[in-house]
């Protein structure tokens, strides 16, 4: 015990010295799913190398493949002298206050859920808000009246995204028909790229031509089959309008990697805060994309208005309800 | 001198380990009938399926009519004249004769042309034979010997001189076994060349010019028919010196141990397999069941034996576990009827007696695991082993390794094991099928003098054979079955093979149709190809 | 007249012919290693230190994961020895888990570890025998066969698992799809909340009961009459009949144990390493008790190595993934799929061709002393 006792303090101290050297050990546990999930994963991912190649600092990084790692895996970080530790997916939080608890000294960033530590951060995103503008848009958009939302596992978070979505159509058009659907009770739902086609053309069958897809890996088929009907898609967390340029409406963003990357930052420039952090529009944490592969589908007025609520949601004009408050979409 | 139709020079070919034949040299005169004896695992088959392409010889050279050939598939054997009729027969059963005997050789697409040559050719080839099938039959409803002619008109159409035939009177009754030897005579005078492969001696004197023996893989020796003696056959293929017949005292029946009633039995299909059997079983005498394999014997057996239970019908039983009575409804499973005082020596050992995977030791409580002789709580493995050495012992199983795997034993000592875990416990009645199926000649004779010896102690022997001359040299009293009815009850002393065989096909009412016997039929063969891998 | 048809040696066939597969796998293995730019030598000493360390505890993770291994595989072994092939010991293990659950929910802030481990220990196996027991039935009674209906109830029980934890457990006071923790004093200690001087690691009581069922299941196949008409039922069905042996009741009782055994896989997870019902918790265990049956030729003693290889792979692949950064969990995979492929799936490959050297060695010998029994035979 009292070598790893030795081996433990050592290490902890090495990590408190490279931290007062500027010379930090930043690293990222990713969620099941793997980093290159083009989604959720993969955002944290280019967060972290968007901060390496800023600044040449290399950081680790490990994928998760059963529950037995996490634990595991986020004890050696911190038994290494990795700090911050960003750990990816609301999965994951059970662990880090664990973990937290044992290594005070260093700082982790949790993403996606909250933990009440004083070295923990915790960054959690107001879906609903970027929800609400992708929805208002599409509402702008659509020709029959009638916008579809798919979801992937039936949680209490993709509720939010839906019923953000439905906000902001109902916000622009009282009665249009907002139908949604989710993919399935169980994880396989995040990668149910047949399934997500199937029930994409069973609503563009009942009129809808709007589709926002909000379901990982699923989302892929939903956008093949809107390519296929000529109909439009919406896609979600990472910028997904380059996947089908012309027939993506717009993405909603979810900026894990600023998050990400501004944890590496504020560690290195010796500025790590704790606490939580929820960030919408206003903090730039949630987004929705304009590039040149949507513009064309978009006229200036179009545009104009989504910033316009987008800027009464920044200023509170516009309340955005949040699912998970009442557990219901009724506001 | 002409040259031979066929000459096999230094032939070897191996499986694994195992030899299935070595060194063999053979000559077939044209024109003649070539008997090939051995016990099973000798390697006859594999010779002649070396002849006919299944298999290629590791060395060695095969002369066709002086030829050297390079037969490496059936195809090229046919080319080289060669026809063979497999044991179990090649026949597609809703096709017409035409159509299985053109089956291969229709030659071009449209079928009507073809159709029209075939069946002049068809009639050419059976009326220089004699072999006269109507071609516009429908095969699945022939009688097996009808089948089998068919498959010989196959062979021939496809213009074969010679002919090598796979044990062909094991589905045979003696009157079809007559048949098939006069069309053997007329191929023969036609200049045709017969190659018969059996285990049966009195057929190769009946009809043979020469005769080759096989024993272990190797060619022991040749004879002319004419100048050897069933005796001088039997030694040659065994080793030794064999007693051919079996010594008996007449039996001396005692009390009625079993008596059936009104039996009947309708399998999954609907197809009535039993039909109103009646029979009693007496103490001190052994019954022979005779019938041409697949007519309702099987289901008896397994019947009796609480593996199947029937429809109608009762079993009186008195033995030492008193007087019961089974009826359709209050039928026993196996191990009850076991308890009962009833042992059963199944008709096919490693689908029903045996485990193959398991060691002998494992194998010789199959069935009376649950008796605590074996092991209070637990199943105790020295109590297991020590009553297997007491088996092989009695048995004379060989190897005496209790540890070893079943499908490591031959046919014989698999037989005699299965047959000691039955017989020792001296059961009040024994009922005991095909006993000597694929057991080479020594361990028949064993079988046969235990199955007398426990018939004098006192057992009610039950007997289901498809050789006759078992069940005549056997039995005491004899009931025929054909058809799933029995068809005759005779005393085996005022008896002979051709009443024997008249009652295996004469009938109780229908004629009998082919369709029963394909579904024994092939079990039969099947289950010999497997013990001969194994022995 | 009895050619020789003996098996090779004992050893040559569970230990040379295994450990060529190993070294088969690991040579392919380097392969893939190499054309990814990393150096096979040190990947393979860092899979192998990550697995047997005790300083950090890889070794310690390694017994964790085997306990796994060792349920699962077992359920798989023993339904093997009736002939059945149980595909579904992942969704036996996940209802057991809710069985766990379930206890734990009810009892945990009342009763001790001590009343509670022999509770949660029953509630899993009852739980996975349940799910076993169904498939089993219809397999005895109705023929619909095991493997599609042991499929479609790892679903059925993904389903159930999903609904309970989302709908009913998770509001309880936990994520939204986990439990909460049980209460410390009732669950199983890890190693090293025992052992002061262990490092961490998942490793439980939990490795006991493992080997305890090892025993069992060795005695149960070997030593009792159920066992010796499971084998019977298994190897050759009409000799079962033939004996007497009730082939239905017989696969309804095997289906029972299989998931009883595959159900006690929830006890190391749900109760000892986790502290808690996570959704998925089973993260293929289930199916990989497959390969461990395979690879442990369906014997207990061979599940329990086969069970030490996989979770030092397990382990050993975590450590290696950690330790160089462009090897990631899909070249992990990619190793271990390479063992099992080489020692389950290609058995014969290697198999063959060794045993039948061995064969011809002894036919060779046996043949030099036919020759000598020959020349005696020839001068006579």
């Amino acid at each position: 015990m009292k070598t790893t006792f030795k081996v433990v303090a050592g290490l902890a101290l090495s990590a408190i010295a490279a931290v007062s050297q500027a010379q930090i050990k930043p690293s990222v546990i990713y969620d099941m799913g793997g980093k290159f999930d083009r989604s959720f994963n993969q955002a944290s991912y280019s967060g972290a190398e968007a901060f390496r190649k800023e600044t040449g600092i290399k950081y680790t990084d490990f994928e998760i493949t059963n529950e037995g790692q996490r634990e595991q895996v986020m004890l050696r970080f911190a038994q290494r002298g990795f700090s911050p530790i960003v750990v990816a997916g609301f999965q994951q939080a059970p662990i880090v206050e664990k973990v937290a608890k044992q290594f005070p000294k260093t700082h982790f960033v949790l993403i996606d859920a909250v933990v009440d530590l004083p070295n923990v951060r915790s960054v959690v995103f107001k879906e609903q808000e970027g929800s609400f503008l992708v929805g208002a848009l599409a509402a702008m958009k659509t020709e029959h009246d009638a916008v579809g939302f798919i979801g992937g596992m039936d949680i209490p978070l993709i509720r939010k995204f839906g019923c953000g979505y439905e906000q902001g159509a109902k916000y622009i058009s009282k009665d249009i028909n907002v139908l949604q659907n989710m993919t399935g009770t169980t994880p396989s739902a995040w990668n149910d790229p047949t399934k997500g086609g199937e029930l994409a053309r069973a609503q563009f069958d009942k009129g809808v031509d709007i589709i926002y897809a909000a379901a990982g890996g699923t989302g892929v088929g939903v956008y093949q089959a809107a390519v296929d009907a000529g109909k439009l898609a919406i896609g979600v967390d990472s910028n997904q309008n380059y996947l089908h340029p012309g027939k993506m409406l717009t993405s909603m963003v979810k900026r894990v990697d600023v998050a990400v990357k501004s944890a590496f930052e504020d560690e290195m420039k010796g500025k790590f805060t704790p606490g939580l952090q929820v960030v919408g529009l206003k903090e730039n944490g949630v987004d929705w994309a304009l590039d040149e592969f949507n513009r064309p589908l978009l006229s200036e007025e179009d545009i104009a208005k989504v910033q316009d609520i987008r800027a009464k949601i920044v200023a509170g004009d516009i309340k955005v309800h949040n699912w998970e408050d009442t557990k219901s979409c009724e506001y | 001198m002409t040259a031979p139709a066929i000459e096999l020079k230094a032939i070897n070919k191996r499986f694994g380990p195992v030899w299935a034949n070595r060194d063999i040299d053979l000559k077939v005169m044209p024109g003649t009938v070539h008997g090939i004896v051995g016990e099973n695992g000798a390697g006859k088959s594999t010779l002649m399926s070396i002849l006919y392409g299944f298999y290629t010889a590791d060395t060695g050279e095969i002369l066709v009519n002086g030829q050297n050939l390079d037969i490496r598939n059936s195809q090229q054997a046919i080319q080289a004249g060669i026809g063979m009729v497999h044991q179990h027969f090649m026949l597609v059963e809703p096709f017409t004769v035409l159509e299985n005997v053109m089956l291969g050789m229709e030659g071009q697409a449209v079928l009507a042309n073809a159709r029209g040559k075939a069946r002049k050719a068809l009639q050419d080839i059976a009326s220089r034979y004699g072999l006269e099938v109507d071609p516009d039959a429908i095969v699945g409803e022939l009688p097996v010997g009808l089948q089998q002619r068919v498959e010989i008109l196959k062979a021939l159409y496809r213009g074969a001189k010679i002919l090598i035939l796979d044990e062909p009177t094991s589905v045979l009754t003696p009157q079809e076994t007559g048949q098939l030897f006069e069309i053997l005579e007329s191929l023969r005078s036609q200049g045709v060349t017969v190659l018969l492969i059996t285990h049966k001696l009195k057929e190769i004197m009946a009809i043979t010019n020469h005769v080759s023996i096989m024993r272990a893989g190797t060619m022991v020796a040749h004879r002319e028919t004419a100048h050897t003696s069933p005796e001088e056959l039997a030694e040659l293929m065994v080793g030794r010196k064999v007693l051919l017949r079996v010594d008996k005292q007449p039996a001396q029946p005692g009390e009625q141990r079993m008596e059936i009633k009104n039996l009947d039995y309708s399998d999954d299909r609907g197809v009535r397999r039993l039909k109103d059997i009646n029979f009693n079983l007496r103490s001190g005498e052994i019954l022979g069941v005779a019938g041409v394999s697949g007519n309702g014997q099987s289901e008896l057996l397994k019947m009796l034996s609480g593996a199947l239970a029937p429809n109608q019908g009762v079993m009186v039983l008195d033995t030492r576990a008193g007087h019961s009575e089974l009826s359709a409804g209050s039928w026993r499973d196996a191990a009850e009827i076991r308890d009962l005082g009833i042992a059963h020596v199944p008709e096919n050992r490693l689908r029903q007696a045996l485990v193959k995977a398991f060691s002998a030791a494992e194998n010789a409580i199959l069935g009376y695991h649950d008796k605590p002789e074996y092991g209070e709580t637990f199943l105790e493995p020295e109590k297991v082993v020590n009553a297997t050495e007491v088996m092989m012992e009695a048995y004379d199983v060989r190897p005496r390794l209790p540890g070893l795997k079943t499908a490591n034993f031959s046919g014989g000592n698999q037989q005699k094991l299965v047959l000691a875990r039955e017989m020792l416990k001296e059961p009040d009645i024994l009922l005991i099928g095909q006993p000597t199926r694929g057991v080479d000649i020594g361990a028949i004779e064993f079988i046969h003098r235990n199955m007398i010896a426990a018939r004098d102690k006192g057992a009610a022997v039950l007997l289901v054979s498809v050789e006759l001359d078992e069940i005549l040299s056997l039995s005491d009293r004899i009931i025929v079955m054909n058809d799933g009815a029995i068809t005759g009850e005779v005393m085996a002393s005022e008896t002979n093979e051709a009443e024997l065989g008249l009652l295996m096909t004469s009938t109780a009412g229908e004629v009998p149709t082919a369709g029963n016997g394909p579904t024994g039929g092939a079990k039969a063969p099947q289950s010999e190809q497997q013990e001969e891998a194994v022995a | 007249m009895s050619p020789i048809l003996a098996e090779s040696p004992r050893w040559v066939r569970i230990g040379l012919v295994p450990a060529l597969q190993l070294a088969l796998a690991l040579v392919i293995s380097s392969l893939v290693v190499l054309i990814i730019g990393e150096d096979p030598v040190q990947a393979f000493a860092i899979m192998i230190r990550g697995a047997t360390n005790l300083e950090f505890g890889g070794f310690h993770s390694t017994l964790y994961y085997t306990t796994n291994f060792i349920f699962t595989g077992l359920a798989v072994a023993l339904a093997f020895h009736a002939g059945l092939f149980n595909i579904g010991g992942e969704g036996q293990a996940y209802v057991a888990g809710l069985g766990i659950a379930i206890v734990c929910l009810l009892f945990d802030s009342t009763l001790s570890v001590w009343l509670m481990a022999p509770l949660v220990i029953l509630a899993s196996a009852a739980f996975g025998a349940i799910w076993g027991v169904i498939p089993g039935y219809l397999q005895a009674k109705r023929g619909s066969h095991i493997v599609v209906t042991t499929i479609m109830f790892n679903f059925i029980a993904m389903a159930l698992m999903s609904y309970a934890l989302v709908v009913h457990i998770s509001p309880l006071g936990g994520n939204s799809t986990d439990s909460r923790y049980w209460n410390s004093d009732a669950v199983f200690p890890k190693w090293n909340e025992m052992m002061p001087d262990a490092p961490f690691s998942l490793l439980n009581p939990t490795l006991i009961l493992a080997l305890v069922c090892c025993w069992l299941v060795w005695l149960l196949v070997w030593r009792t009459r159920l066992g010796y008409a499971i084998r019977t039922v298994g190897s050759n069905p009409h000799a079962a009949t033939y004996a007497g042996i009730n082939a239905s009741r017989t696969i309804i009782i095997t289906m029972a144990i299989s998931g009883a055994l595959a159900g006690m896989m929830a006890v190391n997870e749900v109760y000892g390493a986790q502290g808690r019902l996570i959704l998925n918790f089973t993260s293929g265990f289930g199916f990989m008790g497959i390969a461990v049956a395979l690879m442990g030729r369906n014997h207990p003693f061979g599940v329990v190595l086969a069970s030490l290889l996989f979770g030092a792979l397990y382990q050993g692949g975590t450590e290696l993934q950690f330790e160089i950064s462009s090897i990631n969990p899909q070249m992990v995979l990619v190793i271990q799929g390479l063992v099992v492929f080489f020692t389950g799936a290609l058995d014969r490959l290697v198999r063959g061709p060794v045993e039948g050297a061995f064969l011809r060695y002894q036919l060779a010998k046996a043949k030099k002393a036919e020759a000598a029994d020959a020349a005696v035979a020839g001068g006579n």
